[in-house]
């Protein structure tokens, strides 16, 4: 017999293994997409199908790069999280760490690479 | 201090045994449309980085933006926006421990499909 408590074997033993911390920053960043998603989808409709210059006037307006900012940020981190939810309910193992890994890579070059190009833009 | 034992459980049926329900079906196509999302997303910081740099990069990031293809990602893509919205604003009513009896649960299923289809109709008509 162990003398563990089952809270002490418990712990650390679920899916994710880190609790509740992963799905509440599933809900928190969905409710402030869902809030932002509307806007930016109009607004970004609207700026596309332009020439360079018509896109670079839209796009530096302070609102829309805000917006778009917040967009690629929490877009894609809720993106990472989200799959890292779907990758650990399909793979184990070694592949389920290269997976995250790969998503993460995935997600943080995207926005980089964003928010780069939209400083580039907007200021 | 309890023991943990493995228990011999039945097996639950597989999945394929099942007849489609709106309820599993519009479950998997939250999932699938959250995921599916990152090409979107891929090509418009494409686009973005290109419309960032020169006239010249812009040119071809458009042009492929702008295809009959892109634009049947885009679309695809703000469908599948909709669809995760509203699939995504079910699950908090779920959480909230509501509409989770089965007529309510089915009747959110096409509310989510059928909505989602609508909105992206007017998100069409608006931009």
């Amino acid at each position: 017999m162990r003398y563990l408590t089952d809270r002490k074997r418990a712990e650390g033993k679920g899916a994710a293994g880190t609790g509740t911390e992963h799905a509440w920053y599933m809900k928190v960043s969905g409710v402030g997409l869902a809030l932002i998603i509307p806007v930016f989808l109009v607004a970004f409709g609207r700026a596309l199908g332009g020439d360079r210059a018509e896109v670079i006037l839209a796009l530096s307006h302070p609102a829309m790069a805000i917006l778009t900012g917040l967009v690629i940020f929490f877009g894609l981190r809720h993106f990472a999280s989200g799959a890292q939810t779907m990758i650990e309910d399909y793979s184990h193992g070694t592949t389920r760490r290269a997976l995250i890994i790969a998503v993460l890579v995935l997600s943080y070059g995207l926005i980089a690479t964003g928010l780069f190009a939209l400083a580039k833009i907007a200021l | 201090m309890a023991e943990t034992k493995q228990v011999e459980r039945p097996l639950s049926p597989h999945l394929q045994i099942y007849r489609p329900q709106v309820t599993s079906i519009s479950s998997i196509l939250t999932r699938i449309t959250g995921n599916a999302l990152v090409v979107a997303a891929v090509m418009i910081v494409w686009w973005l980085l290109a419309a960032s740099t020169s006239d010249a990069y812009f040119d071809l990031a458009n042009a492929v933006v702008m295809s009959w293809f892109g634009k049947l990602v885009l679309v695809l893509s703000l469908w599948a926006v909709w669809y995760h919205y509203l699939a995504g604003l079910r699950h908090f009513y779920f959480d909230a421990g509501k509409g989770l009896d089965i007529p309510t649960a089915e009747r959110l299923g096409w509310a989510c499909i059928i909505g989602s289809v609508v909105l992206t109709g007017l998100t069409l008509l608006l931009i």
